[in-house]
């Protein structure tokens, strides 16, 4: 145990709302849920219970504004001879299609898709995201050159194979990681940047890389898969 | 009798012998009758009797789990409405589709709800995936509940995309052909995977009729027994956990 334990004095109270001091053991694979010092409790309901009916009727009321509003689309007849140009899949897959552009279809399609799973999935069991602390405070040499060399065989990789959409976003994240180096100094914005582990810069390039890719697949792509304007996408035959 | 207002009528079912052996607690005016609200209630006592205050702040969460949620109610309420009209067959469902929006009572409503709701669980699945990465809600002994979460985000593109397939319309026709093309290039399980989701080597009757199954049987038991591990193992794990604590020795780390 790294905590020294607190004096222990018993309370004897008949409010109800004073909560029990309680004598915690903790050992360090237990919850790390017991904090020192005692926080303001509040009665589920009716605290937490009207705040979620309140979240329930609006989020219905805002989709049943928005059915009103918009029809989901239809189109005509599926016709297994009359492909149309572009051919999409749903808008959650469409950064995937746009991969399928410059990479193999078994690069796209399986072994991306199954390298975010399975990162997703060992997130909470890797050290580096359980023990990490702002980017620069560990050794900044070795710290320079491992950024600059990963965003180097990124920009060199997907530079190969023109994939444009990935190189950008990898190199304007390597530069925000250049820029929280100068701690101390600068507005807010930097002493924000600063603060950034190195997980989450991780994690910022792949959501900026994905909602590029979905975007670029979603409203730029036409027939082909050439680059348009979203009101080009189906030009008149 | 004296005179009849609301809250003499009120009293007079609180007291009436079915509401008592139906809700057993008298009105929630005393901390122990809103203890017992919550758990004397099978729906509502998964949650604890009390709550950390802070947990209640809007940016605590940002709701989006609970969003997800609304949003797989909502599915789930205008799913089975729609499958009273539904046929999972060539060219039937099309024709339901057409039937729906021009001549059945609120159809082209039905429909437009279960499309953008289905459209607010995946965003909002997403969301709620970003926000609890960045908030580090991940770490012990919330690892296996983020494991979970990956399944449920899962299941839910799947749920999303084999309803995709239903309208059997271009749209969907094509984008759910794209999308097992791509399955295919998997090494050796890719064909074999694709020829049993599709019941063929094309999308086809045989498609429809098994996304139809996957889509309204299987992927919604499996959603509801996911979302029954995910929302036990949040109360079990200590709640909610927002963002991580301004100072850490605030907080006993393991």
């Amino acid at each position: 145990m790294s905590q020294t334990p607190q004096t222990f004095a018993p309370v004897e109270s008949s409010d109800p709302m004073v909560v029990p001091k309680r004598v915690a053991m903790v050992r360090p694979d237990t919850r790390p849920t017991i904090r020192r010092r005692e926080e303001k409790w509040v009665m589920t309901f009716p605290h937490l219970i009207i705040r979620e009916v309140i979240m329930f009727m609006l989020v219905v009321i805002g989709l049943a504004v928005v059915a009103l509003l918009f029809n989901a689309p239809l189109e005509g007849l599926a016709n297994p001879l009359e492909t149309p140009n572009p051919s999409k899949a749903p808008w959650y897959f469409l950064g995937l299609q746009e991969l399928l552009h410059y990479f193999p279809p078994v690069v796209a399609g399986v072994v991306i898709p199954g390298l975010v799973v399975v990162a997703l999935v060992v997130i909470p069991y890797a050290r580096i995201n359980l023990v990490a602390g702002p980017l620069w405070s560990g050794d900044r040499k070795r710290l320079t050159t491992g950024i600059t060399a990963v965003t180097g065989v990124l920009v060199i990789l997907f530079s190969t194979f023109q994939c444009w959409a990935i190189v950008v976003p990898s190199l304007i994240v390597a530069a925000a990681m250049f820029l929280a180096r100068s701690e101390g100094s600068g507005g807010s914005f930097r002493r924000f940047l600063a603060l950034v582990t190195l997980p989450e810069w991780v994690m910022t390039w792949f959501v900026l890389v994905a909602a590029i890719l979905t975007i670029i697949g979603t409203f730029f792509r036409g027939p082909g898969w050439s680059l348009v304007w979203p009101w080009n996408m189906y030009p008149p035959a | 009798m004296s005179s009849l207002t609301l809250s003499t009528l009120t009293a007079w079912v609180r007291n009436s012998a079915v509401y008592r052996s139906i809700i057993r607690h008298g009105v929630a005016d005393t901390n122990r009758n809103r203890s017992l609200v919550i758990f004397e209630n099978l729906f509502l006592h998964v949650h604890p009797v009390k709550v950390r205050e802070k947990t209640l702040k809007f940016t605590h969460t940002f709701w989006l789990g609970g969003i997800t949620m609304v949003a797989t109610f909502v599915l789930f309420a205008t799913g089975i409405l729609l499958m009273f009209y539904y046929h999972p067959s060539v060219p039937q469902a099309y024709r339901d589709m057409k039937e729906l929006m021009f001549v059945v009572d609120n159809g082209v409503f039905y429909r437009n709800m279960h499309r953008w709701a289905a459209h607010l669980m995946v965003l909002g699945a997403m969301l709620h995936m970003l926000r609890v990465f960045y908030h580090r809600a991940y770490r012990p002994p919330r690892q296996f509940n983020w494991v979970v979460g990956v399944v449920l985000l899962l299941i839910t593109l799947l749920l999303s995309y084999t309803g995709y397939l239903l309208p059997w319309d271009q749209l969907a026709f094509w984008g759910v052909s794209v999308g097992t093309n791509m399955a295919k290039e998997a090494p050796l399980i890719g064909k074999p995977l694709r020829f049993l989701l599709l019941g063929g080597n094309i999308v086809s009757e045989n498609a429809l009729l098994r996304f139809y199954v996957l889509h309204c049987v299987v992927l919604p038991a499996v959603l509801m027994l996911f979302i029954s591990v995910h929302i036990w193992r949040i109360r079990k794990d200590g709640g909610v956990q927002g963002p991580p604590e301004k100072d850490p020795g605030e907080e006993v780390e393991p």
